[in-house]
């Protein structure tokens, strides 16, 4: 049950921070600001894969939540970081980010500090 | 080239660096609530999820909830203007603040291994804020 859970938080979460970052770029593009929170509401409204990222968000929010009773936070919330390496590659293969030298190392030390914590 | 949304006057700079730290700061004490929460609830989310419901009329986690959705909202804006590339790891060092508020607040074991990786992911973050912020133009394909 534990890994179950596990599971669907990352993945949910992996598919929730795509779509927004997704989302989140073209409105930042269009309003040419970073938007305030009643305009972050409105947009999810609007745009229509922002709200299917919240929905997917939901669903992480509600297995992160089982998780947690059962298991420490201090496991919970860097276990649950794993989605961070899929959704880095993610963001390079699919938003056509660019990693540098320095960020891909920093996100390879974020991530052996997420194994170190996890196991 | 410079992406568009890299190009921003200096109070635009400072307020994006607020927002990283509410962003950092917030996940970790809405955790907090959470974790808190649930562990006073009977242990019955196992046996039906849909004791899920029952947990949100629980004070602690409603106060995760709501500080869940502020984190959502600002951490949306802040994603209008920087990578999801960047925003991940520099957000991370959140997870030293949850390890250090689960062995404070909540009373839980924490092994030597977890606070060398809680290190290591502030120390991850701290190379990564040194990248620039945004790095590729939109999608162009709008709804």
């Amino acid at each position: 049950m534990k890994w179950l859970l596990l599971g669907i938080v990352i993945v949910s979460a992996v598919l929730g921070d795509l779509l927004q970052s997704r989302e989140m770029k073209i409105a930042g593009q269009n309003s040419g600001r970073m938007p305030g929170a009643v305009k972050v509401l409105r947009l999810i409204f609007e745009r229509r894969y922002l709200l299917l990222a919240i929905v997917s968000m939901a669903v992480s929010f509600f297995a992160f939540l089982a998780l947690v009773q059962t298991e420490p936070i201090s496991f919970a919330v860097p276990a649950s970081a794993g989605s961070f390496v899929i959704e880095t590659l993610l963001a390079k293969l699919w938003l056509k980010e660019s990693l540098s030298g320095r960020r891909t190392l920093g996100t390879l030390v974020v991530l052996a500090g997420i194994l170190l914590v996890a196991r | 080239m410079i992406p568009a949304a890299a190009r921003m006057l200096p109070s635009g700079v400072a307020r994006v660096y607020r927002l990283i730290v509410l962003v950092t700061v917030l996940k970790p004490l809405s955790n907090l609530f959470l974790a808190w929460g649930m562990q006073r609830m009977p242990n019955m989310v196992s046996e039906h999820p849909l004791y899920l419901i029952q947990a949100l009329f629980e004070p602690l986690v409603v106060i995760g909830v709501l500080m869940q959705i502020g984190w959502l909202l600002l951490r949306m804006s802040l994603l209008s203007v920087a990578d999801l590339s960047y925003v991940l790891p520099v957000t991370a060092a959140g997870y030293v603040l949850s390890t250090f508020l689960g062995r404070t607040v909540l009373h839980e074991q924490v092994s030597v291994s977890r606070w060398v990786g809680a290190i290591l992911i502030s120390a991850g973050a701290a190379l990564v804020v040194s990248t620039p912020r945004i790095t590729s133009e939109p999608p162009r394909t709008a709804q």
